[in-house]
């Protein structure tokens, strides 16, 4: 039982992974994304979309990550550019991406605002590790290695080795010094002679990228299309991680492992009797993701201090 | 004169001048805060810029520096004409900055902030074992020993900002400038920061101090400009002026720098302060077992460098953070631990930052000048607000103390802070307090509007009320204080009577009683 369990907490929790680090980049760098969700739901519809009329997974994933960076673009051009407020431009765009998935949805496909369903050549497969099927029911490592390493599809690893990439480029790089010094004091940044916009640009970049994976992964990979507000509060959940992480790309991976494991483990209650108890109220199991999500917010976790410029917008003196 | 006064013809003595401006102008809107100012400045010298507030000095360093562009203009460096069009710039040119506000990131190591725009490459690696080696080698040389892997943000300011020295130096500055280097810093800091910089002359690098401390220009100086409204007004020889001159040049008019006062004349205590402690939300302590008192008609002053437990002292004083032990006594009276009405009492505060705590700004001067007298039955007409009474009263409390302009209508944030101040001490003075609490009375003001306050204070103790003054200016302190208590990490580290106050006497103590190693600003 543990094995599948934590199989399916793999499967949960590249989502959140790859929105989480994308918020890594934005947010280092100061600016607020609670955007995440749109532009991963934008993603989502745009691959789903794309796979349906090329029949290609790649083709999707090009346009699930192109739209989720022109997401990412018109958030830094109000909050970069014309210095708004990030608050109010993330919600906006969540907001804009949940209406407009569903006006095209229902206008290209009429099927009620789903996208047609992916044939298997459409989608991204699991990858059978060699020997994997031979293993499988050998208890101890054999199940590890053929249930809980093997069998999953390319963004699965691409996620988890998404997570020491990121790291070495905020801690090893001459862009990720910059990024984090600008979101400490960008004036130290602008002192320096290095431009605070085009960096954020740059970070917004790379946020837009990984939702635009998230968002595909969500269509391509766990479902065979897209379903109406098919992301269901995950680039919250992502953001959450995030700061429960401190900022810190492997923390905020621990987090969103935490939050897959919770929603797999509701997936196999449901419906199951706990003995005394009696059958677990769905309703109370797909909750629990949330109820944690509150009580570690609350202060569990111990103050998270986030960047210090997040949020303030970058205008030189006076 | 060796050094001519027109820019123009600086072509004797040692060939070109390291920085020469000429005819800089630059608007902000309506402000115009540069005209047509020119400066040469001499390689190897340490060049003063001084002026009052809203001068222009601070936006003529920031044009050189490349923050802001010119609307007209022209910069040369080392005898070439350059485009300084950005930061990056004027680095290339060989300009460094120290800000007045450090342009540190508080989480990055020394050497992360040393490299951060130079890093030498694409990965940090061997950037950051560069810096390491580079940092070394300018300890030796300028005296400006930094360990490279503390964290900036751990370390007290006169480190900090040998970091942001260093920086310059790590991009290979000749020319320094420094921007109200020594706000921070202790006596002793100060003093090792104006060795650094008679090495860093000697060495053959070029200094532009910009201060508005005149005795500092008159310590370490070689030459001196003087601004005021945005124009350049002199050059001087640093050793052929003196200190009523640039004040006077600064002000344009004549300036009395001493406070006259008479002897003082103590009556009976009026507060008194028992053992008192106060403790930050946090829990840590600020202020520590602290016992004085102030009698009428004389000025007590708290001298420390700023975090000391000075401003906590105060508020606590002032009803507006809760003391964690001890008492005080208002005209022998205690004071009660919800503390209501004390206002009414006769206790007035000058808070130490008047735009968060002293005013409120988008608010017309005479609101801001009722705050917290609005319910005075002088206000109130039929439980409402008699707006033609509060204009009159902030019209005369406006001339009263030379308010300019004296419109009650203003918004309050439209008037210079000098005059905001004097908005400030006019609301808490003409209630005529028993005992007055001011907290830097003269921060941000001009030169003009400090002897005015200075002025005011005197003729309060005159008139027998108790002043008690927390100030970071020593000046100030040393001019006002009857009596002056230095503070040190929450506790009064000693107290000396004005006679025998010298700067190095107070210096020692506000570095922690004389220690060595915390008068060298180490930890």
């Amino acid at each position: 039982m543990a094995v599948p369990v934590l199989d399916s907490t793999l499967r949960l929790s590249v989502p959140l992974i790859l929105a989480a680090l994308a918020g890594l980049f934005s947010e280092r760098s100061g600016i607020i994304d609670i955007g995440l969700e749109g532009k991963m739901l934008g993603a989502a519809f745009a691959a789903a979309a794309t796979a349906a009329l090329t029949g290609s997974p790649w083709a999707g994933l090009a346009a699930g990550v192109g739209v989720s960076v022109l997401l990412a673009m018109v958030h830094g051009y109000a909050c970069i550019t014309h210095r708004g407020n990030q608050v109010v431009s993330g919600l906006a765009l969540n907001i804009l991406a949940s209406g407009l998935t569903a006006v095209l949805g229902v206008a290209w496909f009429a099927q009620g605002g789903r996208t047609p369903q992916l044939p298997g050549e459409a989608r991204f497969l699991l990858l059978e590790w060699p020997g994997a099927a031979a293993l499988r029911d050998m208890p101890g490592l054999g199940a590890v290695y053929g249930e809980l390493l093997s069998g999953h599809n390319l963004l699965v690893y691409l996620a988890f080795l998404a997570v020491p990439a990121v790291g070495w480029v905020l801690y090893r790089t001459r862009f990720g010094l910059r990024l984090r010094a600008a979101g400490e004091n960008p004036h130290s940044v602008d002192a320096a002679g290095v431009p605070v916009p085009g960096l954020r640009y740059r970070a917004l970049v790379c946020t837009g990228v990984l939702c635009g994976v998230a968002g595909t992964y969500l269509s391509l990979a766990q479902s065979a299309g897209f379903i109406n507000d098919m992301t269901a509060g995950k680039g919250y959940i992502a953001l959450a991680a995030l700061i429960f992480g401190k900022w810190r790309p492997v923390p905020a991976m621990l987090a969103c492992l935490l939050f897959g494991l919770l929603d797999a483990v509701a997936i196999r209650l449901q419906g199951t009797d706990i003995p005394g108890v009696g059958e677990v109220p769905v309703q109370l199991v797909q909750a629990l993701p949330y109820i944690l999500t509150v009580v570690l917010l609350a202060g569990f976790i111990g103050r998270a201090v986030p960047p210090r410029a997040l949020g303030v917008p970058y205008v030189k003196e006076r | 004169m060796p050094f001519p006064e027109e820019p123009r013809n600086t072509a004797e003595g040692a060939g070109a001048p390291a920085v020469e401006l000429r005819r800089i102008d630059k608007r902000f809107g309506a402000v115009h805060a540069n005209r047509d100012v020119s400066l040469a400045v001499a390689p190897g010298t340490i060049h003063g810029i001084v002026g009052e507030n809203g001068a222009g000095k601070t936006t003529l360093m920031n044009v050189l520096y490349g923050f802001y562009r010119a609307d007209r203009g022209e910069i040369r460096v080392a005898g070439r004409a350059v485009a300084i069009g950005g930061s990056q710039d004027a680095i290339a040119a060989g300009i460094g900055m120290v800000h007045q506000h450090f342009m540190l990131v508080d989480t990055f190591t020394v050497a992360e902030n040393v490299i951060l725009g130079v890093e030498g490459g694409a990965l940090l690696a061997s950037g950051t074992e560069r810096a390491r080696r580079e940092l070394a080698r300018l300890a030796r040389e300028y005296a400006l020993e930094v360990p490279p892997d503390a964290l900036a943000g751990d370390l007290p300011v006169g480190l900090q900002q040998r970091v942001e020295i260093l920086k310059a130096l790590y991009r290979g500055a000749g020319v320094l400038i420094l921007d109200e280097p020594t706000g921070a810093l202790t006596p002793p800091e100060a003093g090792h920061l104006f060795r650094i910089l008679r090495r860093l002359g000697a060495q053959g690098k070029t200094v532009i101090l910009i201060t508005h401390k005149l005795r500092e220009i008159m310590a370490v100086t070689d030459r001196v400009s003087v601004m005021r409204q945005g124009r350049m007004v002199a050059h001087r020889d640093t050793a052929g002026t003196t200190i009523p001159e640039l004040a006077e040049l600064m002000v344009g008019r004549r300036v009395l720098l001493r406070v006259e006062k008479g002897p003082a004349r103590p009556g009976r205590e009026l507060l008194a302060v028992e053992r008192l402690s106060v403790h930050d939300p946090r829990g840590a302590p600020r202020v520590r077992d602290v016992s004085f008192t102030v009698r009428a008609g004389e000025i007590v002053g708290i001298a420390g460098v700023a975090g000391n437990g000075q401003s906590e002292l105060l508020e606590a004083l002032a009803g507006l953070r809760p003391v964690s032990g001890g008492r005080i006594l208002l005209a022998g009276e205690p004071v009660g631990s919800g503390r209501p009405g004390l206002r009414r009492r006769g206790l007035a505060h000058v808070p130490e930052d008047r735009r968060r705590m002293g005013l409120v700004m988008p608010f017309e001067a005479r609101e801001s000048a009722i705050l917290g007298y609005h319910d005075d039955s002088r206000y109130r007409r039929a439980g409402l607000l008699d707006w033609a009474a509060v204009s009159r009263d902030t019209a005369g409390k406006m001339s009263a103390f030379d308010v300019r302009p004296a419109e009650p209508r203003r918004i309050t944030a439209a008037f210079s802070g000098g005059n905001q101040q004097k908005l400030v001490l006019a609301r808490e003075i003409e209630r005529d307090p028993l005992v007055l609490l001011v907290g830097q009375p003269t921060r941000g003001v001009d030169v003009g509007a400090i002897e005015f306050i200075h002025r005011r204070l005197v003729a309060m103790r005159a008139a027998g009320k108790a002043i008690l003054l927390v100030s970071a200016e020593l000046d100030e302190i040393m001019g006002l204080s009857d009596r002056i208590l230095v503070m040190y990490g929450g506790s009064i580290a000693g107290e000396l009577p004005a006679g025998r106050a010298t700067e190095q006497a107070l210096g020692l103590l506000m570095a922690g009683a004389g220690t060595r190693r915390a008068a060298r600003g180490a930890r």
